[in-house]
């Protein structure tokens, strides 16, 4: 038996709960919650606190944080969400589209949330999540127009698309960017620099740029924090600090396979062990499952070798994307693994990713799957 | 007193009411006097560089106002509509 989990579904239609049991074998649906509301990242509080946040907006409205502190049975709306400030000059004036990231702050530090937006910014809440500030080290930092250059995007707009803080080290953090790659901090977010030396950015004129790559997902694995796993545009990377230069494992991928996907999840207890979801990343880029045919792969040696775990994800004319917040694991004995798919299918597997079995249909398309100690 | 249309995507903060009235002498006046009594309205509607958001519309009478400082006079309706958009 495992302790029980819940999973905290964001989807582009709203947010559902799914409560199991503590064999992970059933589970009740809540939901929806916030219906049609597009919600990027559904997160709680893993420090024990009991907050859970939404990153929502409509098609409609402008972004806000909805916030509940009853374990997600009545929710508020930020009293000032993440905004940028007001700006002088029109021409430079940014707003938020929508926040796209949330992430608990340090577990020194109840209380403190950082935020990731379209377009990048980074905000801070030091009030669980009521009131938020932009961080000036990174939003008004000299090179930001640089490292978000004007016209640079993703389907879903220009993105600071994650938060990973240091377990060791409230000061040191690092985030994502889809316009600049992976820049780290280590003063609390006052000062920011490009850690992208080895990553490749096929899509520009110098492919190995020091900045203006596509880091679409970043793990630290907890029991070894100086090391780095990252689910780049452009391929799977492992860094082991102090070492600055990212060294490609996805090159030990199949080949017919390939080293593109949204995110990567790494092992709680074991930091040689990590798994990505492959997408196709050749010809006009379908982002869908290689061949029509889903599967994770596992590394256990650190990235040197790969190996496909299919069993029960259907064998054929299957067309899943898993996008960047929509895979991740629990802290159970074996592993649970869960991920999310743009046809609004929920997955997961009890054996650390041996065997699969859909355990949710007809959500809408997933955005987020987070998975959470059930209260 | 100016009377405001309320649409469907706004309603929550209004008890679900589609009509309501507020005072000010324009547009952003009348939308800073709901946010006091409606908190978290305006952010909805209006950016932090005040725009207009893409996908709302706001009209006064029959009149599209497309800047915040469009003035009202007493009697006016303002409405609130979300735009075509999405799917």
């Amino acid at each position: 038996m495992s302790d029980p989990v819940q999973l905290l579904i964001g989807t582009r239609k709203g947010a559902w709960i799914f409560r199991g049991d503590g064999g992970r074998r059933d589970w009740a649906i809540e939901g929806p919650k916030h219906l049609g509301q597009i919600v990027s990242h559904f997160v709680s509080d893993p420090r024990g606190g009991g907050t859970m946040l939404m990153a929502a907006a409509t098609g409609h409205l402008g972004p806000t944080i909805l916030r509940s502190t009853d374990a997600g049975a009545s929710w508020a709306e930020a009293a000032q969400p993440p905004a940028f400030p007001k700006a002088e000059d029109p021409a430079t004036a940014r707003a938020v589209d929508h926040t796209f990231w949330i992430e608990p702050g340090h577990a020194s530090e109840p209380g403190v949330w950082w935020a990731g937006s379209s377009p990048p910014g980074l905000f801070l809440s030091e009030d669980d999540g009521v009131s938020w500030r932009g961080v000036e080290g990174f939003n008004a930092h000299p090179m930001y127009p640089n490292w978000v250059p004007a016209g640079a995007g993703t389907p879903d707009g220009p993105l600071l698309n994650q938060i990973a803080i240091d377990p060791r080290d409230a000061d040191h953090m690092y985030i994502a960017t889809s316009t600049g790659g992976v820049f780290e901090t280590r003063d609390r977010a006052s000062s920011w620099g490009p850690l992208n030396k080895g990553v490749e950015a096929n899509f520009l004129p110098d492919p190995y740029p020091e900045y203006g790559q596509d880091a679409h997902f970043i793990a630290i694995p907890p029991t070894m924090p100086d090391r780095l796993y990252q689910q780049n545009h452009c391929g799977i990377y492992r860094l082991d600090r102090p070492a600055d230069t990212w060294e490609r494992i996805g090159r030990a991928m199949p080949p017919e396979i390939g080293d593109i996907g949204f995110t990567i999840v790494t092992h709680p207890r074991d930091a040689d062990t990590a798994w990505v979801f492959p997408m196709d990343g050749t010809d006009v880029w379908p982002r869908t499952s290689p061949g029509g045919r889903p599967a994770v792969y596992r590394t256990s040696d650190a990235g040197e070798s790969w190996r496909r775990q299919d069993r029960g994800f259907p064998a054929e004319q299957a067309w899943f994307t898993v996008k960047r917040q929509a895979f991740c694991a629990d802290a159970g004995t074996p592993l649970g693994l869960y991920l999310g798919t743009t046809g609004g299918e929920l997955w997961m597997s009890d054996d650390e990713g041996e065997a699969w079995r859909c355990i949710g249909a007809h959500l809408p398309e997933i955005y987020s799957v987070v998975a959470a100690p059930l209260a | 007193m100016i009377r405001v249309s309320i649409p469907s995507q706004l309603q929550s903060y209004c008890a679900g009411a589609s009509r309501v009235e507020a005072t000010g002498a324009t547009v952003d006046q009348v939308l800073r006097d709901l946010d006091r009594r409606f908190p978290g309205i305006r952010f909805r509607v209006v950016d932090e560089q005040d725009r207009i958001r893409r996908h709302m519309r706001i009209f006064v009478g029959s009149e599209a106002a497309t800047e915040l400082t469009a003035p009202l006079e007493a009697g006016d309706e303002v409405l609130l509509f979300g735009a075509l958009s999405g799917g």
